[in-house]
Order: structure tokens, then sequence, then C-alpha cells
């Protein structure tokens, strides 16, 4: 029943993009959903696509792996797609295909609707490229290193990072005992696959109370551990693996500027999206 | 309820990077009546074998049939087999959720008798719970968790026997408890054994619960039984155990050190038999020593 969600979908291989310091990937993601957002004609957003190929291939992660991370929220997509076709009334007249009270569907509208995809489609996948080739624990090593200057106005950002790191850590964990105590339940004739919405909800209370109790009990274990082993916060701490920037890194930052400036120029060069419109009705 | 198994095979997260395999083809016969012992290592794939069993994980491979129900068969009545096939799983206090120990026994109840009425099933939860000696006056009303650890895992035990189940699995029963109590929920097993479910399987990595308690035992090593023989067949071949990387009862290892000086006992492995018998063999000695 739980086998089908995929929190942290690290993909275990070697690679180029795998072996780039987490800070930098952070970078390079920010900046591409930036790059998504800015580019504003279809050869602008064919850069970004392709940009994104080149980060796939060079995270030999197979491309079906990072699809199925759009597949989630496919329904999303569809559905703000669907309400942009509709909805989207800024066309002109002169493009108008059909049009109902508030309801109007013109070729700016198909446009935009297309262009909007596209956009989430990039989005996610880029996204995924990023949680794909980084452990969690990476991660929140990359973040707590980027939110270092939030030190200087009192933030407890290591604090904050420990938190992170450890409910990551406790997801598979909590995972496994959950599936445990629904075999649990089951095997005492536990039904969680039928009835209405109310008698759902209701199946859940015996999986959830036994889960929450054993969360507090791992808190405490844990605490006491960590308690045990002299742990005072972030003062004074040295870390395990340290980040450190490289030739990967650098190279990486270097093709990403050329996509921001690539995507820049085309929207100079080559106007708005709805362009294309005009390019096909002559 | 006789259990037959054959070539049954699974596996785990199949087409993908952490796909495993923990049944490689489990041919198995588990007759009517038997306390039976499954040993093995932890991905050994025992657990993956006893889920089978009341069709907690579903047949992907090979033949199965628990009694009249082949699990196989996509038609089978699965929630008439888990009455009947009760499972209690590795720290099963850990599954108590209810507000009072007496309805969180009567949780399996509810599930699988619907048409009982509140006083029959009370008078079941009263059974079950003066089975795992408990006094059901006195527990009836508490929460679970104001319990003892011992107490809850004897609350769990009771709500999963309060169904009157034929077949009884369970997982690691002794796991995490002193020698004491270890002995009393062997002690209790046995009670049940004779009493209200007909066959017992026990899953367990200690080799001296199994060699004390089990009429017949299957060792498992990476997804497959490679032994299934009384226990005291079994510890005969303590070396090839121990070549799978497993552990000995205590008596087997005595036995093997005894054999290093020349010294062979016989015995059925279980503490009283080993004893009496080395026993015996002391006393001839010093009877020859005398003469």
């Amino acid at each position: 029943m739980l086998n089908d969600v995929t929190f942290g979908q690290y993909y275990p291989t070697r690679s180029f993009v795998h072996n780039m310091d987490p800070r930098a990937k952070i970078v390079f993601m920010i900046a591409y959903i930036v790059a998504i957002f800015v580019a504003d004609n279809f050869l602008a957003l064919a850069a970004v696509t392709l940009f994104l190929i080149v980060a796939v291939l060079f995270s030999r992660v197979p491309f079906g792996r990072v699809l199925r991370s759009v597949k989630m929220i496919l329904f999303l997509i569809l559905f703000t797609a669907v309400l942009n076709l509709f909805f989207y009334s800024s066309g002109g007249e002169e493009h108008m295909i059909w049009q109902w009270k508030f309801l109007s569907l013109s070729w700016e509208s198909v446009v935009n609707m297309i262009f909007l995809a596209l956009r989430l489609f990039l989005l996610v996948m880029g996204t995924s490229v990023l949680t794909l080739t980084t452990t969690p624990v990476a991660l929140t090593d990359g973040i707590e290193s980027l939110l270092t200057p939030l030190k200087w106005i009192r933030v407890p950002v290591h604090e904050l990072a420990l938190i992170m790191s450890i409910a990551l850590r406790f997801i598979p964990t909590l995972m496994d005992e959950t599936n445990r105590i629904v075999a649990a339940q089951k095997a005492r004739g536990a039904d969680f696959e039928s009835g209405g919405l109310i008698k759902r909800a209701k199946a859940v209370v015996p999986i959830l109370i036994p889960l929450l109790v054993s969360a507090f009990r791992r808190a405490e274990d844990l605490g006491d551990a960590m308690d045990a082993r002299c742990y005072s916060g972030a003062k004074g701490r040295t870390k395990y693996k340290k980040l450190v920037f490289t030739w990967r890194d650098l190279l990486g930052l270097l093709l990403l500027g050329a996509l921001i400036a690539g995507v820049v120029l085309f929207n100079i060069y080559f106007g708005g999206k709805f362009g294309i419109i005009d390019y096909f009705m002559q | 309820m006789r259990i037959v198994a054959k070539g049954l095979t699974y596996t785990y997260n199949p087409k993908s990077p952490f796909a495993s395999q923990a049944l490689k083809g489990v041919d198995i016969v588990i007759e009517e009546g038997e306390f039976f012992g499954i040993i093995g290592h932890t991905g050994s794939g025992k657990s993956t074998f006893v889920q089978h069993l009341n069709a907690l994980i579903r047949l992907t491979g090979g033949s199965l049939t628990v009694g009249d129900y082949d699990l196989a068969d996509k038609k089978c009545k699965f929630l008439e087999l888990r009455s009947k096939v009760g499972m209690v799983f590795q720290y099963p206090e850990y599954q108590l959720f209810a507000e009072t120990v007496e309805k969180d026994v009567m949780f399996g109840l509810k599930n699988f008798h619907k048409e009982m009425k509140e006083e029959e099933m009370r008078t079941a939860v009263r059974e079950a719970l003066e089975r795992v000696d408990l006094n059901y006056e006195e527990v009836k009303d508490k929460s679970p968790f104001e319990l003892s650890g011992g107490q809850r895992r004897r609350v769990a035990i009771a709500g999963v026997i309060v169904t009157r189940p034929e077949i009884l699995i369970l997982d690691e029963p002794a796991a995490g408890l002193d020698p004491l109590g270890k002995k009393e929920i062997m002690q209790l097993l046995h009670a049940i054994h004779g009493s209200w479910c007909k066959t017992v399987i026990i899953v367990s990595h200690d080799m001296d619960e199994i060699s004390e308690n089990c009429t017949r035992a299957a060792v498992f090593s990476e997804g497959k039984v490679v032994m299934e023989d009384t226990p005291a067949a079994i510890f005969c071949r303590s070396d090839e155990l121990v070549s799978l990387g497993l552990d000995i009862p205590v008596t087997a290892k005595c036995a093997r050190l005894l054999k290093e000086r020349g010294i062979e006992v016989q015995t059925d492995f279980t503490c009283d038999d080993f004893i009496g018998r080395v026993l015996a063999l002391w006393k001839e000695r010093g009877k020859a020593d005398a003469q």
C-alpha cells in the first residue's frame, strides 16, 4: 500500500552530476528554475530543454526514471493546462476559435497552455535531477552551508539543518514501521481498502496511534544517545564530509551561465511566445 | 490445516535497482499439529515466507495451499484465511492502539466476526486474556500503555488468538525478553498449542528455543530451505549450520567440544536430555576408572 511512495528518490550510481558539490547543484537548480521562467519563447524553452537533456545524460540516470517523477503530478499539469485553455482571455479577437459566456478558446490560449505545461514539466524534471543525484543528507549539508550567512542574524541554521536531516533519516525507518504495523493489523482482519471516506479514515487510527507512540519512543532514545555522546549544538563542531568546490562545479556554472545568456538573447531576438501564431498564420 | 508450498518465489521491488529476490523456490510441507520452527539469518527469506501463509504478501510465483485455501486462486477468501491463520509479529506490543485492553483484544473479533454479539465477544476476550495468564478483571479497563512490556506482549498475543486460529505463527516471540520471560512465553505457547491452535509455527534465530521446543524445523538460507527435519537431526549437522553462518544450541556446542576430546554423546539436543546423557557417561567413566 505504501510501496509506491517514493521519498528521497536517490538513484545510486556514479556520475559527473552525482559527484558535484550539493551547494553547486542547489544553486544550479535555482538558476535553472529562473531560466525556465525567464524563457519567453519556444526557442528559449528548447534551449532549456536541451540543457536538461544534457544534465540527465551526464547524471547517468535512465530517462524513464526521471519521467516517472512527472507521473505523480501529471494530473496537476493537465488540470492547470485545461483551466488555462478556457480561462485565458488576453487573446485578441482575431485569433478567437470559440466563445461561450465567460469561456473562450483562442489560439493565444492554446499557445499559452502548451507553454505552461512545458514549463511545469521542465520544472519537475529539473528538480528531480537534483533529488535523484543527491542523497538527502548531502542536500541538507548543502542547504546548511548555503544558509550560513543567516547565522549572523542569529538564525539557528545548524539546528534547523539537524532537524531536517533527522527527519529525513527517520522517513525510511518510520516507513518500515508503518508497513509492519499495517501488516500486523491486517493480520487481525483490518481492512484498509474498502468502504467510504469516513470508514477509511477510521481504519487509519490503528496505524497512526502505534506509529505516533513509536515515533516518540525513537525521539527519546535518539535524544538520550545524543546526550550520552555530549552533543551540544553547533559550537566547535567539525564535519565528517567537507563540501569541496571542484572543476566539475566550475564547468557546470559556466554551462549554466551560457544557458541563461542564451535564453536572454533568444528572448530579445525572437520576441514573445505568441510570435509563433503569426508565423503559422501568414 | 496442512501447509504445502512448492517452488515459492518472491522479489521485493521488482524491476528497479533495489530489486532483491527474497525467496528462490521454497518447497516445504508443514503438517497439522506440529510445533514448527523456522530458522535463518536476517534476510534469509523466513519472514517473507511466513507472511505468505496468511496472504499478507500475495503469491507471485510457485504454489501454496493452506488447508483447503489455494493462495494462487484470486477468488480465495483472504479475510477468512486470515482468521484461521493468526500471525504475531516481532515486538507485537507495538501494534496496540485502543484505549483499553479489552477493546484492543476485541479488534480482531470485530473485523472477522461482524455478526457476533457484544456479550459473546466479551466472553471470547475474557477467555483469550485468561489463556495468556492475565487477570481479565484487572487489566480489561486499563490502557495498554499502562502495562509492563511483558504484559503488553501477552495482550498482543491474546489479540491474535482471540479468533481461535487453527495455525498460529509467531515471529521471534521471545525477542527482547529476559531469560525468565522467554521461558514463560515458550510455556505459554506450548499451552496454546495443546488447547487453542492445532499448529504453532515460530520464526527464530535463537537455536536453543528451537531445539527445546519444536517437533520439526526448517533452515532457511538465501531464500531457500536447506534443511527440513527434527531439531535433533538438524543439530547433528551442526558443522553445516556453522558454515552457513548460523548459531547452534548450547548443547550442540558442548557436544562438539566433547567430540574434539573423543567423547561421543548421542542426544536430541534438548537441555534435559543432554545433561542426563552426559551424567550417565560420566558415571560410566567413573566406574571404569575405579576398576
